[in-house]
């Protein structure tokens, strides 16, 4: 009985550690660090200011809101491009093309974030390939710059998250038994009811679980927005990082990171409520 | 008892005692100020070892005060960057002025730099390597460009970059006529100078192409010429210059803005000996003209510019007259706070729209 209790202690004991000394502890040291502010050097009192700054300065909120907004576009433009090619490669492709498909949709990924985002920038900027075959082609008689904009940040931001929308999709379609999509059919269903009656229904834990993955991914990406983004494209991560690296300003970057994580488990409790879905069941289908 | 003699004794007795106890040295440095020449030639005469890790200013204050000064053993921060976070993080540890030899420095040079980085009676830094920032400007495209200012000028539309930090800001002060760094000490005056900069820098924002965050980013921006005007460094510039002639780093009008990249201790070094050493060889003059050959940029060290490379020199005296030279504002030491300010103005001009 003790061996038992002990191997299950044994087991238990290198999740319990991840959780605690890299996830909650330093959590509690930034909650902490949050709630305080500079009163003189090296002199901190606690206080609510960091959150009030938030909540009181417009550009803080704007950026906030912003980010949201964009990274909930990122995963509904995501989903669009994505559902098509997950369909087609669970359903329709077969044996070695269903295999090689797959793996074009992984090969982008073996290369670093970075790698693949100088890859746009290459691409887009005023002197880049694209501009290039356009005055080719004659369509454009001067360089056109294509590059620090908001179109070229979504742009890189769905590339790249496209595999970690594809993949839960794919999974999901691939355990829908096609005979019942031919039944669907049978029963004088046509292309689109079949798709809403049966196919999405059917798809919807691998839809709730890429979207979570996607809409995060897209919300904590600091790289995407800062090497494609423009001169206007302010996000919420670059403001943590600015606090706490330029600014030296560790409370109000804290109280950014908390004020993060909060309206990004709000949103996904949300989207799990909205489409009656639970995080177990999301989760254990999709992935 | 001989490991005492040791810590005492000048750089060459150093040099022949160190392989007695070798140490690593973990040097926090920029790109180009520890060129591998420099660190075979330290290595085979101390003994000692040396790992680099490259940053800039505010990423070397960060990591410091992530650890309460650990983690590196000699670190290069510019001079008015030590006296404040100094007081307000405690990240360094004082200098021992006589393990280091004061006769390798330009005497003017290290004076001022002790004198801005003192604080309660401790010197904190030592001058290492210096430069200015100013324009880089393409000439044949964009001859008008004098001062900041006319980066604004919308006949460069989508043509002009800068970065979004404080030398901007205070290079955008100067050449709007006001002092900022007399305002450094009374916060309402610098808060006032900053709104005026921060209206005209979203007045100038429609002419951005971008703003740059990396040197190299820039550095392509020019070369490519979908850029023909810019903030930047001197040693941007003169690189640029060496691949094509009509670009150039140009003083501005209101002064260059004149920086000093020195030698400071964390508080949690561990190898001291090894970071005197260093201090002490790299100054040497033949020492100091390999690294600005390497980094473009001149150093403290009295008589290395007798070493330095000849186009190099040109380049220097065609970007400053003596006028302009006697025109560079130094930075003097930033205030603490006085950047939480800077940060808010710029995070602002960077929202809007």
């Amino acid at each position: 009985m003790s061996s038992k209790r002990l191997g299950f202690f044994l087991l238990l004991a290198p999740l319990v550690l991840w959780l605690g000394l890299l996830i909650i502890l330093p959590h509690i040291d930034m909650a902490i660090v949050s709630l305080r502010t500079r009163v003189a050097p090296r002199e901190y009192a606690p206080s609510l200011d960091n959150y009030a700054a938030f909540v009181t300065e417009p550009l803080y909120l704007f950026t906030f809101l912003r980010t949201a907004v964009m990274s909930i576009l990122v995963t509904v433009i995501t989903l669009i491009i994505a559902f098509p090619i997950s369909y087609y490669i669970a359903k329709i492709a077969k044996g070695r093309s269903q295999a090689a498909l797959f793996l074009m949709c992984l090969v982008p990924f073996w290369v670093s974030e970075l790698v693949r985002t100088f890859g746009w920038i290459i691409l887009l900027r005023e002197t880049g390939v694209i501009s290039g075959f356009l005055q080719w082609l004659g369509l454009a008689d001067q360089p056109v710059e294509m590059l620090y904009n908001d179109a070229a940040m979504m742009l890189g931001l769905v590339y790249t998250s496209m595999l970690f929308m594809v993949v839960p999709l794919t999974t999901t379609l691939e355990s829908l038994d096609d005979a019942v999509i031919e039944a669907g059919y049978d029963l004088g269903g046509t292309g689109p009811s079949v798709l809403r009656e049966i196919v999405i229904p059917h798809a919807m834990p691998g839809i709730v679980s890429g979207c979570i993955v996607v809409f995060m991914l897209s919300l904590g990406n600091y790289l995407t927005p800062t090497m494609l983004g423009g001169k206007d494209s302010l996000w919420f991560t670059q403001l943590i990082y600015s606090q706490f690296i330029v600014r030296f300003n560790w409370e109000l970057g804290a109280a950014f990171g908390f004020c993060l994580l909060f309206a990004s488990s709000v949103i996904v409790w949300a989207t799990l409520r909205l489409t009656g879905q639970t995080l177990e069941r999301t989760m254990g289908e999709g992935s | 008892m001989t490991h005492k003699l040791y810590l005492g004794a000048t750089a060459i007795a150093l040099a022949l005692a160190a392989p007695a106890h070798a140490d690593t040295l973990r040097l926090l440095t920029w790109g180009g100020y520890a060129p591998d020449a420099v660190i075979d030639l330290f290595e085979a005469e101390t003994g000692h070892t040396v790992e680099v890790t490259l940053s800039n200013n505010e990423e070397m204050i960060a990591k410091l005060r992530a650890t309460g000064g650990g983690g590196f053993d000699l670190v290069q921060p510019s001079q008015d960057r030590i006296a404040g976070p100094q007081r307000e993080f405690g990240i360094y540890k004082p200098i021992d002025l006589s393990k280091v030899d004061a006769s390798l420095f330009i005497p003017s040079m290290l004076e001022a730099t002790k004198a801005n980085t003192t604080v309660d009676g401790e010197v904190y830094g030592l001058p290492n390597i210096w430069g200015t920032s100013g324009l880089i400007v393409n000439s044949a495209e964009a001859p008008n460009v004098k001062d900041y200012t006319d980066l604004c000028d919308e006949s460069l539309t989508g043509k002009v970059s800068y970065r979004l930090k404080r030398p901007t800001l205070i290079g955008f002060a100067f050449a709007m006529g006001m002092d900022p760094f007399a305002a450094y000490d009374d916060e309402a005056a610098y808060k006032d100078i900053l709104d005026k900069v921060e209206a005209k820098l979203i007045e100038c924002k429609p002419v951005v192409k971008a703003y740059w965050g990396g040197g190299d980013e820039l550095l392509n921006l020019m070369r490519s010429g979908e850029a023909v005007a810019s903030m930047a460094w001197d040693t941007g510039g003169w690189k640029l210059n060496n691949d094509n002639p009509d670009i150039n780093f140009v003083a501005p009008a209101s002064g260059a803005l004149g920086w000093v990249d020195t030698f400071a201790l964390p508080a949690q070094g561990r190898a001291d000996d090894a970071a005197y050493a260093w201090i002490n060889f790299v100054m040497k003059p033949e020492i100091a003209a390999m690294v600005t050959e390497a980094a473009g940029n001149f150093t403290a060290s009295l008589g290395a510019d007798e070493f330095a490379d000849e186009v190099l020199k040109a380049q220097y005296q065609s970007s400053f007259p003596a006028e302009a030279i006697d025109n560079i504002r130094w930075y003097p030491p930033v205030p603490a706070n006085l950047e939480r300010i800077e940060g808010e103005a710029l995070d602002r001009v960077q929202a809007a729209k």
